[in-house]
């Protein structure tokens, strides 16, 4: 057993208004504890800010800095028109993958909620950010505020050179492609700000000579074999990827613009993939912290009410036929798996003891932190969903398929459904089953230069989405025609778009 | 480990940018709103900033995901009634008790794209390319005003322009010019008397003489003035003749029976709308209503616009009473004068000539512009051809026929458009 260090002090002042003295007081105390529960984390930088400010990085999707563009100026307004009018309230924080460690805390919060935030933000998103595999392989927390500099800096020149529209243009084109700009499985390299800049102007030069040696259009060979090589060799996922190093008419300037879209694509990529993993962690521990706080008489009676007041709300799962559901709320699920997953460890049921038997009466400190570590959402759950998260959630798996009339009930949480739920809802969290499976899949490089994509349906769900609009941005980036084609579930090819549209005559 | 950064007082626009650029991307949706509005909105509010509707089909950014149809697996949670097999009717319309929210992700069934813009941006899009008429080879010689101005300072004036502060800076310079040469000498023939004093015999001649020449020297330092006529500096002014930024408007209306309340309306609309305009080009504008049937008679906005009146037309009453006020109140050296008239094209017969020769006589070259509009969904009457046979030799008077509210603002656009050079 841990023993708990208790640190008899005096209770600390208990708001509601905050100072920036009192903000460092609870900060070193939560510190403190957290270093306790073997929190690693980046330095902290916490800034506050006001609430017009919250909404600007809203619009800029939380990046500190971000290029110019008419589509975040779009999202500033919603989300401006939405807090307005009442609709939407402002998140209490907003925590950037950086190193050190951004957090924003808003102005309006009372100083009970300044600490919650603080433990949430400061110390669960942080830790998870620092020792998650996924964001220790695909991001890199040291450059990104670097390499979000430069990319504003860039788009900027190019606009002075090339003018906005054909900027915006360029990049409303990348932006519809933005989710297939990501490497799902090769690991991207790590630089600096300095040698990224290097390396630009030398890829520039590179790049284009690569281009033109793909596409001369000298005579081969005499001897070049009719059956001649595919290309790409393999299908390829990642689409900008593919257009950047091979589209044969971009610009030095446009390459690096897809090149600064697909990065940045990529740096969310693992926030993506580890929501409920993500907030989960943080709920459990801003909970788990300032219990400890008040388990050692640091904090009020009134302090921890309001606290556990917002905690509530937070990890409130309102069942499906409320008027408030919408799915899943990824607070309450993590929260869930990771307070039952110490639950399992500390006081192991004979069910945790079939189902976990490898957890059971383990250390709870050092099985969390391997669940935090190695883990994204899809495993996660298909590891720690345990039976009483299941029953306490009361899931139940709904079957939609097309050709019936009516849906099906597959699964509910009872013994039999456990494992078909802790499948299926695995199976939710599995971006490579949300996200359509679209391909590069061949160019023909001697004749038209012609694009085919191919997407292969997941369970038979077509292609959804403005893909008329979608095949002219796609159009814009390759340069020549654009294929898209579907392969269904009896191998059967059909042609589902094309652009330019051909012209009968 | 931690740093806190107080970031409130940073500056909280980071994206007005990309909000201008989201406007400059939608001007034309959102210029064809702003004139829509135009006729839709109330008039008492014109002058606030206005909320832009935009299909948000037009906005949307496009994006690759899954569509309807296929085999679709979701957990859901709240169970309180299913078992494993049961059947549920596919709920209908809707995202429904699915929890799916894919309806309004396909940028279809979704609504307009609502946003507010600000007053100046508001106007800035109403008014673009729109241009004050006859204002520019006329602003030199016509519409200055002088203004005083501060210029420099002068040695002559009226002592009310006495700068103190210039004239006791020169009085000062010229006492040490005046002075230092004797102050010098007489500092040094007191330092010769004290060496003489101290000798063990005192030369007593050299010290007479030396007394002699301090006391001198004592009285001609007294006698430099502490201030003298010639360190006087007066403040100077000039008169600059600058561009006036004056104007009033006449809106002139035709109150008889035959003007119904919604053709007032209409008519109000085109007062406001001038009335915006020429706010924009001069710091006030002053707006005279002049409204009337078989008299004409100065009143208030309220009344302008909504008291009841019967009876016949005579315009050139109204024309009358213009100039009147004209000669009274607006001098046309100093005010920009802008009128504008509505009328459903009723008049006396006999009258219509006489207002085609006020206007062309006293009116007209008195205003900078003069705006005729005609409410009416029938044929022009005499008035109409007598304004028209004017318009010929008078470039500062416009015609417009409104038949229905729509057409004010296209017909105001007309009226002001930009002249081509």
């Amino acid at each position: 057993m841990r023993s708990v260090a208790l640190s008899k002090g005096p209770c600390l002042p208990d708001g509601p208004d905050w100072s920036f003295e009192l903000l460092t007081q609870y900060q070193q105390e939560i510190a403190r504890v957290a270093a306790y529960y073997q929190l690693d984390t980046y330095p902290n930088q916490i800034e506050v800010i006001s609430a017009e400010q919250m909404l600007d990085a809203y619009s800029s999707i939380g990046m500190p800095i971000g290029y110019h563009h008419w589509s975040f100026g779009k999202k500033f307004i919603q989300s401006e028109q939405q807090y307005k009018r009442g609709y939407m309230g402002l998140a209490y924080e907003i925590v950037i993958n950086s190193d050190p460690c951004i957090a924003y805390l808003m102005e309006e919060n009372t100083l009970p909620m300044q600490a919650l935030v603080m433990a949430h933000a400061c110390y669960g998103h942080n830790s998870f950010f620092k020792n998650n595999y996924l964001f220790r392989t695909w991001t890199d927390a040291s450059s990104i505020i670097d390499y979000l500099v430069f990319a504003k800096n860039y788009v900027s020149q190019c606009e002075e050179k090339y003018g906005i529209g054909e900027v915006e243009d360029f990049l409303d084109s990348c932006h519809a492609l933005m989710n297939y700009g990501v490497d799902r499985y090769k690991r991207p390299q790590k630089i600096s700000m300095a040698e990224e800049q290097r390396r630009q102007q030398e890829r520039e030069a590179f790049l284009q000579s690569q281009v033109n040696e793909l596409w001369r259009t000298l005579p081969a060979k005499a001897n070049s074999n009719p059956t001649e090589a595919r290309f790409p060799a393999e299908p390829q996922e990642n689409i900008l990827y593919f257009i950047e190093k091979n589209a044969p008419l971009l610009k030095p300037w446009q390459r690096e613009l897809v090149r600064i879209v697909r990065k940045i694509s990529q740096y969310f990529y693992p926030q993506k993939q580890t929501q409920v993993m993500n907030e989960g962690w943080a709920t459990f521990w801003h909970y788990t912290l300032l219990q400890h706080l008040y388990d050692e008489g640091r904090v009020s009676d009134r302090f921890m009410l309001e606290v556990l007041h917002s905690h509530t709300s937070v990890v409130l799962q309102p069942p499906y036929n409320s008027k408030h559901y919408s799915g899943i709320n990824p607070y309450a699920l993590g929260f869930a798996i990771f307070t039952d997953l110490r639950r399992i460890c500390e006081q192991p049921t004979a069910e945790d003891r079939e189902w976990f038997p490898q957890l059971a009466g383990s250390d709870w400190l050092e099985s969390l932190h391997f669940a935090m570590q190695n883990f994204k959402d899809e495993s996660f759950i298909s590891q720690y969903l345990s039976p009483k998260v299941i029953r306490d959630f009361h899931l139940f798996a709904i079957t939609d398929d097309s050709q019936d009339s009516s849906l099906e009930v597959s699964a509910i949480h009872n013994a039999e459904g456990y494992q078909q739920i802790r499948q299926m809802l695995s199976a939710q969290y599995n971006l490579s089953q949300l996200e359509p499976n679209i391909q590069v899949q061949q160019v023909n490089i001697s004749s038209d230069r012609a694009l085919t994509l191919r997407y292969t349906p997941h369970n038979k769900i077509p292609l959804g989405g403005a893909i008329e609009q979608l095949m002219r941005h796609l159009h814009r980036l390759w340069g020549f025609e654009v294929v898209l084609e579907q392969l269904d579930h009896n191998n059967q090819l059909s042609v589902l778009a094309r652009c330019p549209t051909p012209h009968h005559p | 480990m931690a740093h806190f950064i107080d970031r409130r007082l940073n500056g909280k626009n980071k994206s007005a940018v990309n909000r201008q650029r989201f406007i400059r991307r939608y001007k034309q949706q959102i210029k064809q709103a702003v004139s829509d509005a135009i006729s839709k909105r109330s008039v008492t509010d014109l002058s606030s900033g206005e909320s832009i509707s935009i299909p948000a089909r037009d906005i949307t950014e496009p994006f690759f995901h899954q569509g309807q149809g296929g085999v679709k697996q979701r957990v859901h949670p709240g169970n309180d009634q299913f078992s494993p097999g049961d059947r549920i009717p596919r709920p209908q319309g809707g995202a429904g008790g699915s929890g799916k929210g894919d309806a309004s992700a396909d940028g279809e069934g979704s609504d307009d794209f609502v946003f507010a813009i600000s007053k100046d941006e508001y106007l800035d899009l109403l008014f673009e390319d729109l241009a004050l008429p006859d204002l520019k080879h006329n602003q030199l010689d016509k519409l200055v005003q002088y203004k005083t101005v501060r210029a420099g300072y002068r040695a002559e004036g009226v002592p009310a322009n006495i700068d103190i502060v210039r004239s006791l800076r020169g009085s000062l310079a010229r006492r040490i010019a005046m002075s230092a040469d004797k102050k010098q000498q007489l500092r040094q023939a007191e330092a010769e008397l004290a060496e003489l004093e101290l000798a063990a015999v005192p030369d007593e001649l050299a010290r007479r003489a030396l007394l002699e020449r301090i006391s001198e020297l004592k009285q001609r330092l007294a006698a430099v003035p502490f201030i003298d006529s010639f360190d006087l500096r007066f403040r100077n002014y000039q008169k600059k003749p600058e561009p006036t930024s004056k104007a009033v408007m006449f809106c002139l209306m035709d109150v008889s029976g035959s003007m119904d309340q919604a053709t007032k309306e209409m008519a109000k609309r085109f007062y406001i709308l001038l009335y915006l305009f020429l706010s924009r080009s001069y710091k006030n504008v002053e707006v005279v209503y002049i409204r009337h049937h078989t008299q004409a008679k100065e009143v208030d906005e309220q009344e302008f616009f909504y008291s009841q009146e019967t009876g016949g037309t005579i315009v050139s009453s109204a024309l009358k009473l213009m100039q009147e006020i004209i000669a009274k109140r607006f001098n046309p050296q100093e005010w920009n004068i802008y009128a504008a008239q509505a009328s459903d094209g009723d008049n006396w017969a006999e009258d219509s000539p006489l207002c085609a020769e006020l206007l062309s006589k006293q009116i007209l070259p008195a205003v900078r512009y003069y705006a005729y509009i005609e409410i009416t969904p029938r044929a022009h009457q005499s008035l109409w051809e007598q304004y028209e046979r004017l318009r010929a030799s008078q470039p500062k008077l416009a015609l417009q026929h409104i038949r229905e509210v729509s057409d004010i603002y296209p017909v105001f656009r007309e009226l002001f458009k930009k002249q081509a050079a």
